[in-house]
């Protein structure tokens, strides 16, 4: 038991900071970019990721381990994955739109996005591709996502100065915030030696 | 005129990454050897290509309402066509690219194209369309890599003239961080910075003649 927790904590801390899905791996870059603009936005559009992520790893386990396995069609992973994950954003949307209106409200417009976010994806490819167990993938969805949370929650608290501030006309807009995701990029490599239990 | 115009929007003046902004993903991620970068630029225009002819074809047939999701279906197969004959065929770079040959499906330039343009035009203005948008995919990676090798590990061209590439710098000088994900960042940053100075530049010039 104890030898399970500790994999689940190296995953966690893995997913958040040593191997964060935006500044490391380079994962979901166009919702990092196109809403970062505010803080309230950035931290709707963290959590609907942190939530779907989270989901798509449950199902996207189940698909590969119960039908795509038994009957040996791995190749078909890539079409499955991008379908259910699709299959599974609609549902998420109307559940929500039906049963939760106030939740709805908060990430409704950002849900549809997701769907082509490819940390979404991506996450349900590493799942296979390092062997998690159903616990560990999900666990891995959920801390990936808040990875993802605090990279753009911290980059969205830069982004709202950079607008203002005076730079060269030509580093104005999308290059400056390149730039400054970089840096935020270059303090998250502070953490790459960082290993517990290994 | 319009095969002129289509290659000059493709390649500069509406270039997918650097004035388009699409496939960011991607074009961070992998562009550290001119390998990658040439191998994944010919995979998007490959797939690019395909998926335009198809889905130029298919247009009337494909209700408007599901038009998304059969675009994506029909992207995803040839991802995944792509996918296997490098495994096949181009092992190690299969190896170095990794997770992004899948993640292609996702590439919003190849969607993009396929929702602004192949859906409305035919299917040779659509092959073309996709032929010059990849190659200006390509072309934005290939500078991208040559300079992050350059700058990151002092190289040129690992992986496609020699194993090791032609050594410009010599070991101990080049910054290691710029092959690392902030060169990505800071790379890009710099690169978009200039076509748009680039642009103002030919736009003034332009109005200066007339």
């Amino acid at each position: 038991m104890s030898n399970t927790l500790i994999r689940i904590f190296t995953i966690t801390l893995n997913a958040i900071l040593v191997e964060n899905f935006i500044l490391v791996k380079f994962l979901g870059i166009c919702p990092f970019m196109g809403v970062s603009k505010k803080m309230d936005t950035a931290l709707g559009m963290g959590l609907a990721v942190t939530f779907v992520m989270g989901l798509a790893s449950a199902v996207t386990w189940a698909v590969n381990h119960f039908v795509l396995v038994p009957y040996d069609m791995g190749f078909m992973q890539t079409v499955v994955f991008i379908l259910v994950i699709a299959a599974l954003v609609q549902l998420v949307e109307m559940f929500l739109q039906k049963s939760v209106p106030a939740l709805y409200q908060a990430l409704g417009i950002y849900l549809p996005l997701i769907t082509t976010n490819c940390a979404v994806l991506g996450v349900a490819l590493l799942n296979i591709q390092n062997g998690y167990t159903f616990l560990e993938s999900v666990v891995y969805g959920v801390t990936g996502g808040l990875g993802f949370l605090v990279a753009i929650v911290l980059f969205a608290s830069v982004r709202e100065r950079t607008e203002y501030s005076d730079c060269p006309a030509c580093f104005r807009g999308f290059p400056i915030a390149l730039i400054s995701a970089g840096l935020i990029a270059l303090t998250f490599m502070g953490f790459s030696g960082l290993k517990i239990f290994s | 005129m319009q095969v002129k115009k289509q290659f000059k929007e493709g390649l500069l003046t509406k270039n997918p990454v650097l004035v388009q902004l699409l496939g960011m993903c991607s074009t961070m991620a992998i562009t550290t050897t001119l390998f990658n970068g040439l191998g994944m630029g010919v995979c998007v225009t490959v797939i690019l290509i395909c998926s335009n002819i198809c889905i130029s074809l298919l247009r009337k047939a494909i209700p408007s309402k599901v038009r998304i999701a059969a675009y994506v279906v029909i992207i995803a197969g040839f991802v995944t066509m792509v996918d296997l004959l490098l495994k096949a065929f181009l092992p190690s770079l299969s190896e170095s690219l990794g997770v992004f040959i899948p993640l292609i499906v996702v590439n919003c330039i190849i969607l993009g194209r396929a929702e602004a343009f192949a859906s409305k035009n035919g299917v040779v203005a659509s092959a073309l369309d996709g032929l010059f948008q990849g190659v200006g995919y390509t072309l934005a990676l290939v500078v991208m890599c040559i300079l992050r090798e350059l700058l990151g590990n002092g190289t040129f061209g690992a992986g496609v003239i020699s194993a090791d590439g032609i050594r410009l710098i010599p070991a101990g000088y080049p910054m290691t961080a710029m092959i690392l994900p902030v060169g990505g960042f800071l790379t890009l940053g710099c690169l978009i910075a200039f076509s748009q100075w680039l642009t103002k530049k030919l736009a003034e010039k332009e109005a200066a003649q007339k």
